[in-house]
């Protein structure tokens, strides 16, 4: 297990390196220059000469692999450059964000897998029944509503029933965590209800599947509790899947979140995407890329051991 | 021979202070002028974009101004009471010799920094050299503006003298400029870029903070130099970066206002939802949209051509739609309609593409292009990806041209590939805007200087007798002469179509009833200071 793991991180490296040379030389196709932006995006007069001795500063006249192979090595070092916006330093301005996107996803998680078990659960031992129809109408009403219209909704019905909104700027929850959390609880419900659904029907089918199995079957009659069936030996199969979903759809949040962050006015990683790639800001979208590419490539990991975990079948070895 | 500061006014600014009446500005007031303001509190409002930096010298958008201006003075300001008259925000007086080649300011005393160093003679000189020279390392957006600028002398620490090379008769202007806050002589030796990131002015308040993408704050400055100013203990700026979240943030009170401007239907939506606890003011805008024809194109390289798609756009009859739909409303040459130069309607209607006999003037377009040998014509219309209010006047254009037959593509793009596209001349016809401060027919006539001397005129166009023109009323310091000229560039603009207004903004404020004391004007970039809003509980 320990050389599967040493392995798999091993091999985040050429991963993550062939992301990096496919997010660097394709930003550099794509036409626009954020030093015009900057300087002449608001109608700015500015002369030619200002220009380029803007791109000079900023290092955008060097020749492109000179500034990949120094972005690189920098990336090494753990620094991940400057934003050629703000000038600040890339990793400043995504942990500035990254605290309240990571909690939004794992509020959203929370939500989610609290819900979605017992939901896929019950639908799937009553299946046929009313509880199975009642699940299967609430989760299809989650794939179908977009999480950001959803989030409309609940801003909308807050302000008209109870004439409230949530705390329009975002405070830390060791800070004030009621301020906190009556900021972040309505995303999170916004994207956790979609996230719920998706795992509530994965978990219904896998666990359908399962409970088929000879293997249950045994159990049953070999007189172990009908409880005891469910959790020890059919749910833990089922929630297999569900378990990379999980995964998947926890790293997604954290960058993905464009319009319910714009929906909720959340200062998140979504936005700073948004905002820097309008703005042909490289270094920050590089940044963020990166970072977010190794985030998944880490979850993958995690995820393929808990599977070990799981089900003690697979061995890596 | 020195002349009063009352004359100098009269003179160098009177050509703007005497248009006053006429000005197209409707401005709704809902309390009584009589309020005695009340001292205290905290206003949140909303900044619908966030600047990179913190240097107004560097800088063309309303989103630093907003975050900044709180914790700067310049040296003139507009007084929003009476706009376009000029007041003094550090100047205590003025006075401007009559060949416009000398303007001398006397500074008011006492006047600190919020680090407590005192304002002198030497940090006006060592912010205008900023402006007119920047040193390297250092952007200054108005370097050409301040072109005419010889030298800066400081004969005591409360005097400046500006001596010009040549007159300029918007010299006045340019000093009330919003964007030109004064910044510490010391700051600014120790480190010219200084200002981008750190913040230490002479205004009603001082910075406490700013969180990234949440806000910005600042708390009363106690030593400022206008006795009870400001009103309010604190200030916090939210960046509320999508109008929704800005309208649901004011209708549930989380901000009291927003100041730079909502469309029609947004105001409708909080008139609706707020009634009587919303104030809603609106003026005409100092900002317009103007069609740009790239005469390096074949065939925009013909006149006749440029000239019928300008005589097929039904300004009159659009700006009626379009004003409920859009911020788009009056009809314009190059200087903002109902503003003291403006040509009046009676006159802009002979010109081409105001015309307001439409149906002739279709006519006579489809005529012009069929001698072009272009009834068939086609081209990609490039635009800005906002949906207000360039999507809207796309839109239109589009409509306009179907009218007379032309096909067009209207092609919106993100501002980073449109600036590209511009800058390389890889566009037909694109929608420009002109973003202004003011009624200054210099700044707002830059962009059609030919293209070798402005790279800023999309339309690519050479045409020395609009640079002559521009030059002469620039220089021209009788008001109705200035008029004539700035006229005839206009016709001769209009005539050659290069490039033409289309339609100048309205301006919509929205703030809460209990936010008293702020001004409205023409333009989003003035009124920013802060220190005479006040809050009614």
């Amino acid at each position: 297990m320990l050389r599967y793991t040493v392995n798999r991180v091993l091999l985040m490296i050429p991963t993550l390196l062939g992301v990096a040379v496919l997010v660097f030389f394709m930003l550099r196709v794509v036409p626009g220059d954020i030093v015009e932006v900057k300087l002449r995006g608001d109608g700015g007069n500015v002369t030619q000469e200002v220009v380029e001795a803007e791109r000079k500063r900023l290092g955008l006249d060097r020749p492109l692999l000179t500034q990949f192979g120094e972005w690189m090595v920098n990336m090494a070092k753990g620094d991940f450059g400057i934003s050629m916006w703000t000038e600040r330093p890339v990793l400043e301005e995504i942990s500035l964000r990254l605290e309240l996107s990571l909690q939004v996803a794992l509020m959203a998680t929370i939500i989610a897998v609290l819900l979605a078990i017992p939901m896929g659960t019950l639908a799937a031992l009553f299946r046929d029944t009313w509880i199975d129809y009642l699940v299967r109408i609430l989760t299809i009403g989650g794939l179908s509503i977009p999480s950001f219209w959803f989030g409309m909704l609940i801003m909308l019905s807050l302000l008209a029933f109870f004439n409230w909104l949530p705390p329009i700027t975002f405070t830390p929850f060791y800070v004030d965590p009621w301020a906190n959390f009556t900021q972040l609880i309505w995303p999170a419900l916004a994207v956790g209800y979609r996230y719920c659904a998706v795992v509530a029907r994965m978990i219904r089918s896998s666990l359908l599947e399962v409970l088929n199995e000879d293997y249950i079957r045994t159990a049953r009659a070999k007189g172990v509790y009908e409880k005891l069936v469910i959790t020890r030996h059919a749910l833990r199969n089922a929630l297999l899947p569900a378990i990379t979903v999980i995964g998947l759809e926890f790293t997604f949040l954290i960058g993905g979140l464009v319009v319910t962050e714009q929906v909720f006015n959340l200062n998140g990683i979504g936005q700073l995407f948004v905002q820097s790639v309008a703005r042909n800001d490289f270094m920050l979208i590089q940044g963020m890329v990166m970072l977010i590419a190794a985030f998944y490539v880490f979850v993958n990991l995690i995820i393929d051991l808990l599977y070990a975990v799981f089900d003690p079948r697979i061995r890596y070895g | 021979m020195k002349i009063s500061r009352r004359t100098a006014l009269k003179g160098s600014a009177g050509a703007l202070a005497l248009g006053f009446a006429g000005l197209n500005f409707d401005l709704s007031r809902a309390y009584a002028q009589a309020d005695k303001p009340k001292r205290g509190g905290n206003l949140n409002f909303a900044i619908s974009a966030e600047a990179p930096h913190y240097d107004p010298h560097a800088s063309d958008t309303y989103a630093t101004l907003h975050l900044a201006a709180p914790f700067y003075s310049t040296l003139l300001r507009y007084n929003l009471d009476k706009f376009p008259e000029i007041e003094g925000d550090l100047a205590a007086s003025w006075e401007a010799a009559p060949d416009l080649l000398t303007y001398t300011f006397k500074l008011k005393p006492n006047v600190k920094f919020h680090d407590g160093t005192a304002l002198t003679s030497a940090d006006i000189k060592a912010t205008y050299d900023r402006l007119r020279n920047p040193p390297q390392g250092v952007v200054s957006n108005r370097r050409a503006t301040f072109a005419d600028i010889g030298t800066i002398e400081t004969p005591d620490p409360l005097t400046v003298v500006f001596k010009m090379t040549a007159p300029n008769s918007s010299m006045m202007d340019h000093f009330a400029s919003p964007w030109n806050v004064i910044y510490s002589a010391k700051d600014l030796a120790e480190n010219p870029a200084l200002p981008r990131t750190k913040i230490n002015g002479t205004g009603p308040f001082v910075f406490v903070e700013h969180i990234k993408g949440s806000h910005i704050s600042g708390k009363r400055n106690e030593n400022y130099f206008k006795p009870g100013l400001p009103y309010l203990d604190t200030f916090r700026g939210i960046f509320t970066l999508q109008a929704a979240a800005m309208l649901n943030a004011l209708q549930g009170g989380q901000v009291l206002g927003e100041f730079r401007g909502v469309s029609p239907a947004e105001r409708d939506r909080l008139v609706a939802a707020m009634g009587d606890k919303l104030r809603v003011e609106e003026s005409s805008w100092t900002l317009n949209l103007l069609v740009a024809f790239n005469v390096e194109k074949p065939p925009f390289d013909d006149v006749r051509v440029r000239r019928a798609l300008l005589m097929a756009i039904d300004r009159w009859g659009g700006s009626k739609g379009l004003s409920r739909i859009s911020t788009l409303r009056s009809v314009g040459g190059v200087v903002r309609p109902g503003s003291p130069l403006a040509t009046p309607e009676a006159e802009l209607a002979k010109l081409p593409g105001f015309s307001k006999d439409i149906k002739k003037s279709r006519e006579e377009a489809r005529k012009l292009l069929k001698e072009a040998g272009q009834e068939n014509l086609k081209f990609v219309l490039w635009n800005r990806n906002l949906a207000m209010p360039y999507t809207p006047a796309g839109i239109f254009l589009v409509d306009q041209w179907r009218q007379i037959g032309v096909n067009v593509e209207h092609k919106q793009s993100d501002t980073a590939p449109y600036i590209a596209a511009m800058n390389s001349g890889n566009f037909e016809v694109a929608i420009d805007f002109s973003n202004l401060f003011n009624d200054d027919p210099t700044l707002s006539m830059t962009k059609f200087l030919s293209r070798d001397k402005n790279p800023l005129n999309l339309s690519r166009s050479n045409d020395p007798e609009i640079d002559k023109l521009y030059e002469m009323q620039l220089r021209e310091r009788d008001v109705e002469k200035r008029k004539a000229h700035i006229q005839a560039l206009e016709k001769r603009l209009f005539e050659q179509a290069y490039q033409q207004p289309l339609f100048w903004w309205h301006r919509i404020v929205l703030t809460h009833k209990n936010l008293r004391g702020w001004k409205m004007s023409p333009s989003h970039n003035l009124g920013a200071q802060l220190e005479d809003v006040w809050l009614e509980s």
